[in-house]
């Protein structure tokens, strides 16, 4: 029990930490690295839940996945950050502000909020230790919730198609590579021996 | 209080004995690797490979180690040097680190979880941040573009390797590699899925960025790729994590197709011969392939290897997906 509070307490602390680094590096590369670091600790945390097919889908896709496309994006975009930063100073205010109120908001959700007589909070589902986490997971979402699973496939699928069309662009001579021509090319249709007298040219 | 905290301080020292049971042979395994690697191609080029270093050259692997740990250690002035040192200390424990939930017989295994085969799945997938973070950090253009294309490399590989992997776990109906192997006793599935079983050793070549598909370190075009400017152990890390590597992508196409320790009939001298040793042997078999690929086939033309990536392997794969759900449903196959 020690150890696993222990463990909670280090995690967290990186993870918060992480955060804070993440906006506070000056160099963009080392924020995402940052942000990265901070995806691992929150699986750390799913695991100590016992959620461990979260844990490991967090670290597939966004560690695996989209950390990766951010990488990518902020090594070959040209940015100049230090012109970027250099409105800071003016809108620090504004920033603080609307982090006073949300600090203000998540105060009085979790302190002062009383729900009604008679409503029903959403209560966590008791964990049978007959099914894994997996299957448990599988099963409300195939059977119960399968109509919502399916709206947000099609979601999905029509972000894919809206990316690869904002991307689309007609080019102009493009020369394709057609493999199986390629493939079935013969030397006779290409090459031609000729003999060809000295001095004559072809 | 004191009895807890022994309990702990016991239980820490057998995990860390068994890490060390595991880690110390596999190290062991990849100086050999090595060494099988030069031999093999050797034999396959009508050449002898390493003969001067011992008797048959045995030693070769320790007199390499030695001249890399005691070369200088250069670190480029215009490196970022945090991520420079980083790069190769993280893909080396991640190539140890798959390991933990790799089972080498029945019970066998440091971490017996649930979600075996996604574990494995996020190790190879981080596999990419030690590539493109030492070609970033190198600050050189060769080792930029060689980190570019193993990522995207790895990333396009990753797909179908995932699909291929659906498709075991359908037939087994588990997540967990012990579960996966006992249900291949009587029949290992590279023998239903044998079309899936050959384009899963295509991706792990890929995936392991080796030949055929080496274009991250492709020596005409990029010098060496992303590790151009490493020298000394942090090449020599960048080396083992990659040969570490090919043998745990090894162990995954056994435990997944191969029926991991199982033997191949269970008959009388079949299944006298201890589970860890099958397992074994069919890493080796697997490896074999590696090294065979690699002295027989030219390496890919980057615009290929992706079309291959894309437009063959991951519709394939998700066909088998489909046909293999379709057919475990009509015939009422699926475990439960």
């Amino acid at each position: 029990m020690t150890i696993e509070l222990a463990l909670f307490y280090l995690l967290s602390a990186v993870t918060v930490g992480c955060a804070v680094m993440v906006i506070a590096s000056r160099n963009p590369v080392h924020s995402v690295l940052f942000l990265i670091l901070a995806f691992f600790n929150s699986a750390g945390l799913f695991l100590l839940l016992g959620a461990e097919f979260l844990a490991m889908i967090l670290v597939v896709v966004y560690v695996g996945a989209v950390a990766v496309l951010f990488l990518f994006v902020v090594m070959m975009l040209d940015v100049n950050f230090r012109r970027l930063r250099e409105g800071a100073r003016l809108y620090w205010p504004i920033g603080a502000l609307v982090g006073v109120i949300l600090l203000a908001e998540l105060i009085l959700v979790t302190g002062g909020w009383a729900f009604a007589g008679g409503f029903q909070t959403a209560a966590p589902i008791p964990s049978d230790p007959s099914v894994t986490n997996t299957e448990a997971l599988g099963r409300v979402l195939y059977t119960d919730y399968v109509y919502l699973f399916q709206i947000a496939g099609v979601i999905l699928l029509v972000a894919i198609i809206g990316a690869i069309m904002l991307t689309l662009r007609p080019r102009g001579a493009l020369r394709r590579q057609d493999i199986a021509q390629q493939v079935h090319r013969r030397p006779q249709d290409t090459v031609e021996l000729r003999k060809v007298d000295t001095g004559a040219g072809v | 209080m004191g009895e807890p905290l022994l309990d702990a301080v016991l239980r820490i020292l057998i995990i860390v004995g068994q890490i060390l049971l595991v880690v110390v042979p596999l190290l062991l395994a990849v100086a050999y690797l090595t060494y099988a690697e030069r031999k093999v191609i050797g034999a396959m080029q009508l050449r002898q490979g390493p003969m001067t270093v011992g008797p048959f050259g045995l030693l070769q692997p320790l007199a390499d180690g030695a001249k890399l740990f005691l070369k200088e250690t250069v670190i480029p002035a215009t490196s970022n040097k945090v991520v420079f040192i980083l790069a190769p200390m993280i893909t080396f424990t991640l190539a140890m680190i798959g390991w933990a939930v790799i089972p080498m017989g029945a019970g066998l295994v440091i971490s017996d979880i649930n979600v075996g085969v996604l574990y494995l799945l996020a190790v190879s997938s981080l596999g990419v941040y030690g590539i493109i973070m030492a070609g970033w950090a190198s600050n050189s253009r060769y080792a930029f573009l060689g980190a570019l294309r193993s990522s995207a490399q790895m990333i396009s590989y990753e797909i179908s390797i995932g699909l291929i992997i659906v498709t075991v776990l359908l037939c087994a109906g588990s997540l967990n590699l012990s579960t996966i192997v006992e249900a291949q006793r009587g029949l290992w599935y590279f023998i239903p899925h044998f079309p899936m079983f050959m384009l899963f050793l295509a991706s792990i070549l890929a995936e392991t960025n080796r030949h055929p598909f080496d274009l991250p370190e492709d020596e005409a075009t990029l010098v060496t790729g992303y590790n151009v400017e490493y020298s000394s152990m942090a090449f020599a890390l960048f080396f083992l994590g990659e040969y570490a590597n090919m043998i745990l992508m090894s162990a995954i196409a056994s435990i997944l197709f191969l029926g991991g320790w199982l033997p191949p009939f269970d008959i009388a001298p079949l299944n006298w011969v201890p589970g860890p040793i099958w397992f074994i042997l069919k890493i080796c078999l697997v490896l074999f392939v590696f090294i065979w690929a690699r002295a027989t086939l030219p390496r890919y033309r980057y615009d290929q290897l992706m079309r291959l990536g894309w437009k063959v392997f991951l519709p394939l794969s998700l066909l088998w997906v489909v046909l293999t759900s379709g057919f475990l449903v009509a015939f009422d196959l699926l475990p439960n």
